[in-house]
């Protein structure tokens, strides 16, 4: 009874149940056809929202403001760069991943580099940066038309007993972050940072260089992100990462981490993630149009919110 | 520009030094909208003249109404994702329904209000993230957008497009809308006493609630008054622009945040400067396009450029701050 009421407390609990309830209502329409299959599609889609919700997620944990805006331009100019060094030859794979992580890795310390030393809002620091690598991205990938290797290609679509191989990886993944959210030293001090930043410096948290390390994470993903979605979709774009502004930093918040910073947690990341596609594939089955399903996405996000509850105010 | 921040310095010296500091920071936006000014001058002067301001600033006035709307969602500690999406929305009922049948329009725009009122009584009452929120509420209206003109067209109402194509002697309209807008404003939310209430419950919510004010119609004025100004904007965009598309507003979320804090405004605290807002609106608007299509910058590039001039201006407000705060 005391485990069930405190497993009921937990905030991530929500979002997975949001997602299963839009399953189950898709699936009811259908006459229980294709319910396996649409787990499958929605794993591998949802994986791409993870890999960077995870990074959106410890920039705001680093507290009020935190955000960044400038995941799409970056996954955008990573898809390119590891398209180009691929180019194409299986035996370049592993390179071309390293140089999409650099990309996305220098990015977010560039990022940091604006925050600190300018003393910019996060918010304005990383939209400008994104204004700045949107155009590196245009002049820069410009015609490209390179396909990822077929190795690559194929890599991103296995799947084992249904369940993409990116999926279980990326599952993996995140469990190492959820440890290092909660039990690392550079976990502990990005949420104390987030809790209250005199504190945690009085207290000697190394707080720019967690804040750094952070920023440079989250850019690193969204590197690795744009290199597994050149992939998936067979080639790069400068668009590729547009929906992956908003969707980022809903899937955090809809998983239950605080906006104000200070406490978060990984499962709902993926929770949300789900519900997210779930309820796009519902919407699809229910054979609505665009503006509908726009309409209702929209609604759904807000009632979930509503229902969800906001956080105690701290005291 | 910064009255809503009383400091006690102790020393007649260190007074001297932060009201220099004030003057400073708070002539930082007019400042760069006059270096901006004065670039476009330099590299064509043909375009400052009643004409060129006319046709340069026409897009600033829906940027500088949006700006006001999303700065008194600022004012409140909160940030507004859909306004962007709300003023493409209210585009194509101005292009649609305002036209077609003027009093089922007009009832929509009042519901509009009411929705953004509702919005902000759910995030008091809740106490839900206003990101997130307002979030979903760019889906949503984005979403009516598409439903009510899935494709680009319809036209705005005849006295729409009168209103903004005045040509008034002497002074180019979008300066004289600009001005306006600024003084309604400023007067509104800095010099009027429930205007001060409305700051403090961004600036000091406990404060204000032991004060015996409630929180919850300062949250819903506030949100009001933004969809009120997010509608301003919607209708001036489409007396410009004469026809509307589902996607017209969607880059006015960005912008309109961008030009509160290039002038002067911060998230928190409920530090605004309407003044502020307007000039920055002005000055992104200017920057955007018309200093880099002079400048001769390529295409690929001008992105970039506007990322570069927003840093800039940042840069050199955080030198100015930092300076008060070494002293300190």
């Amino acid at each position: 009874m005391n485990a069930l009421s405190r497993l009921f407390a937990k905030p991530w609990l929500w979002s997975f149940a949001g997602a299963l309830l839009v399953w189950l209502a898709a699936i009811a329409f259908t006459g229980g056809y294709g319910a396996g299959g649409m787990i499958t599609a929605a794993l591998s889609l949802a994986v791409f929202t993870v890999v960077v919700g995870v990074g959106q997620m410890f920039v705001i944990t680093l507290g009020p403001g935190n955000v960044d805006l400038s995941l799409p331009a970056n996954i955008g100019l990573a898809s390119a760069v590891a398209m180009k060094v691929m180019n194409g030859d299986d035996s370049l794979v592993a390179i071309g991943l390293a140089a999409a992580l650099a990309c996305g890795f220098a990015i977010g310390a560039a990022n940091y580099l604006l925050i600190w030393a300018l003393r910019i809002p996060p918010i304005i620091a990383t939209l400008s940066a994104s204004f700045v690598i949107q155009s590196i991205d245009i002049s820069y990938g410009r015609g490209l038309q390179i396909k990822p290797p077929p190795g690559f290609a194929d890599f991103t679509n296995i799947q084992v007993l249904g369940v993409p191989i990116l999926a279980i990886l990326t599952a993996l993944f995140t469990a190492a972050a959820a440890v290092a959210l909660q039990r690392s030293i550079y976990g502990r001090s990005a949420l104390a940072i987030g809790q209250n930043l005199s504190a945690a410096r009085l207290a000697g948290v190394h707080v720019e260089m967690t804040r750094l390390f952070t920023y440079a994470l989250c850019g690193a993903l969204g590197g690795l992100d744009g290199a597994l979605l050149a992939g998936y979709f067979r080639g790069a774009n400068v668009d590729l990462g547009n929906e992956y502004l908003l969707a980022s930093i809903a899937v955090v918040v809809i998983g239950g981490t605080s906006v104000a910073g200070g406490k978060s947690n990984v499962p709902g990341i993926w929770g949300a993630a789900l519900f997210l596609v779930l309820l796009l594939t519902m919407l699809n089955t229910f054979g609505v149009s665009a503006g509908v399903r726009l309409l209702l996405t929209g609604l759904i996000i807000v009632a979930v919110i509503t229902a969800a509850g906001g956080q105690k105010v701290p005291r | 520009m910064t009255e809503s921040s009383i400091a006690a310095p102790s020393s007649p010296a260190a007074i001297g030094g932060l009201n220099l500091r004030r003057h400073l920071r708070a002539f930082l936006p007019a400042f760069s909208l006059v270096l901006v000014l004065l670039a476009i001058a330099y590299l064509n002067p043909r375009a400052i003249s009643y004409f060129g301001f006319s046709l340069m600033l026409n897009l600033a006035i829906p940027i500088a109404l949006a700006t006001i709307a999303q700065m008194f969602v600022i004012a409140g500690n909160d940030l507004d994702l859909s306004i962007g999406t709300f003023v493409g929305f209210i585009g194509c009922v101005a292009a649609t329904w305002l036209r077609d049948a003027p009093f089922v329009g007009a009832l929509v725009l009042l519901g509009c209000i009411a929705v953004y009122a509702g919005l902000g009584a759910l995030i008091h009452l809740r106490n839900l993230p206003a990101i997130v929120v307002t979030l979903g509420m760019s889906f949503v209206w984005q979403g009516l957008a598409i439903l009510l003109l899935p494709k680009p067209g319809g036209r705005a109402p005849d006295w729409l497009l009168a209103i903004m194509s005045v040509k008034p002697p002497l002074v180019p309209f979008p300066i004289l809308a600009a001005l306006l807008i600024a003084g309604v404003a400023y007067v509104g939310l800095m010099r009027s006493s429930y205007g001060a209430i409305l700051r403090g419950s961004g600036g000091n919510a406990a404060a204000i609630s032991r004060a015996g004010w409630s929180l919850l119609t300062a949250k819903v004025t506030l949100f009001a008054l933004a969809g009120l100004f997010g509608e301003l904007s919607g209708l001036a965009l489409i007396g410009i622009t004469t026809s509307a598309d589902a996607n017209i507003g969607n880059g006015y979320t960005l912008l309109s945040i961008a030009g509160v804090i290039l002038g002067g405004g911060e998230f928190v605290g409920g530090r605004v400067s309407p003044i502020g807002a307007v000039i920055g609106a002005l000055t992104l608007a200017l920057a955007a396009s018309p200093l880099l299509t002079f400048l001769h910058i390529p295409p690929d590039w001008q992105v970039a450029a506007n990322g570069v001039i927003l840093i800039i201006v940042l840069a050199a407000r955080a030198l100015i701050s930092r300076k008060g705060s070494d002293r300190r």
